[in-house]
């Protein structure tokens, strides 16, 4: 942080080969290599926020001209696409489904992928194959493994063969939710696995020797030696994966289909407003979720300090 | 010592079957959409874990001109081609500014580079969505790829500034020493030496644009101007409730063969630059 100092820009030097020149030149080429990408982010991520912020307070009101007879729209700003999203009957359930989807998916996740984690870091042969089998599901586009599930899902399908029942899974109700629960599973736990597996290799193997010589037990070096030392890693993981299926869309819309009480998520229900060209109540419904996702990630580095500018920042040895 | 034998044997064969597990686990579901695309129509039902006989028909119902598929999978490559090229060109001199160079304000605009990542999609979609029907510009391919950079950008920035901070900076001092300029010393000694990082980092940046849906479903509504995976989740059957799952697996096959392909080849690659970047 000592080195911010040096950033200041100079005027009237660029041409004398001194340090100052050099310093001042670093800071330049920083704004001039930074631009352009902050330029990207102001249109694509920047200007939508606000103008989603802004459109989810404008009102809009046909009504009739009473001298020329012609439907007018006037539109006034104020809180109604939000007394619309708050009172209306379509809230609640969405918010739950958004939220135990999060909760559910991402605590199975972390158990299946710790568990991969600890068994490919034993595993010497294979390695490859392993690592480009975990690949697999999570190259697959969402949209495509939403079809696949469906599929395995379907009442004659797979799954009710294996499983010697015939649930109507892509009906509503609980099966529905179950099954983007598990076909969500299935595409990120090996991703967890993976970073877990990254924060494995880092734990010094003396640890473990130095535990075993102490007489501890597996279970204990578990519990004291890896766990504490994979956190950081697993700790960023799950909480990528928690912003991820807050926002979660393809998967449910594909899997069970758009308007479907038991599996409609926030995101799904904004869709549905903006495909009606409700753009106020579709930027309201966003705007929330949008609030929602930034308290829950707020309240998760407060409660588990993800360090996530470290990893960006900091100087290899 | 025929004990220590034994429990290293059931060591290394409780291995195997984990390992088993977990290849079984990623794979199955996957073998089961190859599968199912391999089988006649009329056999379509069958859940018999071979297709017997084999048979192309799916195939050729996919790339039925009632379809427009071929034409999809020509819209997906353009739009995630040309999304990763901008992301990468724009991208690289950030992750080097951001790595190497010390100025005022850095931990700032790395908070908010990674603050844009978090966004939903449909919060930036539904303005976005609204000014590209003003300007015209439903069903073209800058609608698809503008709104792309949002999560393309971000990832790219940070893996490529993951990237640049492992390499020896003492190469940019020693050409700096030798009388070049930041600049050419960028130029001319750590981007040929970043072509690894940068190719890893298009790669996830190709994968991730590939498999986009909101965007192309929400500002696209004519067939021709279709992603991949936006049409073949509207496959239609013969009737309107029928829906054709062996087409569709034959689909999904075409869509996801090429990811799976480079996955198999660049594998060490592709998990040292998902380590590295955390995202996604």
């Amino acid at each position: 942080m000592s080195l911010l100092s040096q950033a200041k820009p100079r005027r009237g030097t660029a041409f004398r080969p001194s340090r100052n020149s050099r310093r001042a030149g670093t800071g330049r080429l920083a704004a001039a290599l930074l631009s352009p990408s902050l330029i990207v982010l102001g249109l694509v991520v920047g200007y939508p926020v606000l103008a989603a912020c802004r459109l989810s307070f404008v009102v809009s009101n046909e009504t009739i001209d009473p001298q020329t007879g012609f439907k007018v729209t006037a539109t006034s700003y104020g809180l109604d696409n939000y007394a619309a999203v708050f009172t209306g009957d379509r809230f609640l359930r969405p918010w739950w489904n958004t939220t135990s989807f999060a909760l559910a998916s991402v605590a199975v996740e972390v158990l299946i992928g710790v568990a991969m984690a600890l068994v490919m870091h034993q595993a010497f042969r294979g390695r490859a194959l392993v690592r480009a089998a975990i690949l697999v599901p999570w190259a697959i586009p969402t949209a495509i493994s939403g079809l696949l599930w469906k599929w395995i899902f379907n009442s004659q399908g797979v799954a009710n063969e294996l499983l010697g029942a015939r649930v109507l899974w892509s009906s509503e109700g609980f099966q529905a939710w179950l099954s983007v629960v598990i076909a969500d599973t299935w595409k990120t736990a090996p991703f967890i696995g993976l970073l877990v597996l990254a924060g494995l290799q880092i734990i010094p193997g003396e640890l473990y020797e130095a535990a075993r010589v102490d007489g501890a037990s597996t279970w204990y070096a578990f519990r004291r030696i890896t766990l504490p030392l994979v956190r950081p890693a697993l700790v960023v993981a799950v909480l990528f994966r928690l912003l991820d299926v807050l926002r979660m869309f393809d998967l449910p819309y594909v899997l069970v289909g758009p308007r479907k009480h038991s599996v409609e998520t926030l995101s799904m229900i904004a869709f549905e407003e903006m495909s009606n060209l409700r753009f106020g109540t579709a930027a309201a419904y966003a705007t929330v979720l949008f609030l929602y996702i930034a308290a829950v990630a707020f309240a998760f580095v407060k409660l588990f300090g993800a360090d996530l500018i470290g990893r960006g920042t900091r100087s290899s040895p | 010592m025929t004990t220590t034998i034994s429990r290293l044997r059931t060591g290394s064969l409780a291995r195997r079957i984990g390992i088993a597990a977990i290849v079984l686990y990623c794979l199955a579901p996957f073998y089961w959409m190859v599968v199912s695309s391999l089988r006649r129509p009329s056999d379509q039902f069958s859940n018999s874990p071979l297709p017997v006989p084999v048979s192309f028909d799916n195939y050729a119902a996919a790339f039925d001109a009632r379809n427009g598929f071929g034409r999809a999978l020509l819209n997906s490559l353009i739009v995630s081609g040309v999304t990763t090229a901008v992301t990468l060109v724009v991208a690289i001199f950030a992750g080097y500014a951001l790595a190497r160079l010390s100025f005022r304000g850095k931990t700032l605009i790395l908070t908010l580079i990674i603050a844009a990542s978090m966004f939903p999609p449909i919060t930036l979609i539904v303005p976005l969505l609204q000014f590209f029907t003003d300007a015209g510009w439903i069903n073209t391919y800058q609608a698809m790829i503008v709104p792309s950079m949002s999560f393309a950008l971000p990832l790219a920035v940070w893996n490529l500034t993951a990237f640049f901070r492992q390499m020896p900076a003492e190469l940019e001092k020693a050409a700096q020493v030798d009388g070049c300029t930041p600049a050419q010393a960028f130029r001319k000694i750590v981007l040929p030496l970043a072509a690894p990082g940068i190719f890893t980092t298009a790669i996830l940046v190709f994968i991730s644009a590939w498999n986009e849906f909101l965007i192309a479903v929400s500002v696209v509504n004519d067939r021709q101007m279709m992603t991949a995976n936006v049409i073949v989740s509207l496959f239609t059957g013969q009737y309107k409730y029928d829906q054709p799952f062996g087409t569709q697996m034959a689909a999904g096959v075409v869509v996801t063969l090429p990811l799976v392909v480079a996955v198999l080849f660049f594998q060490r690659r592709i998990v040292d630059g998902l380590t590295a970047g955390g995202l996604k």
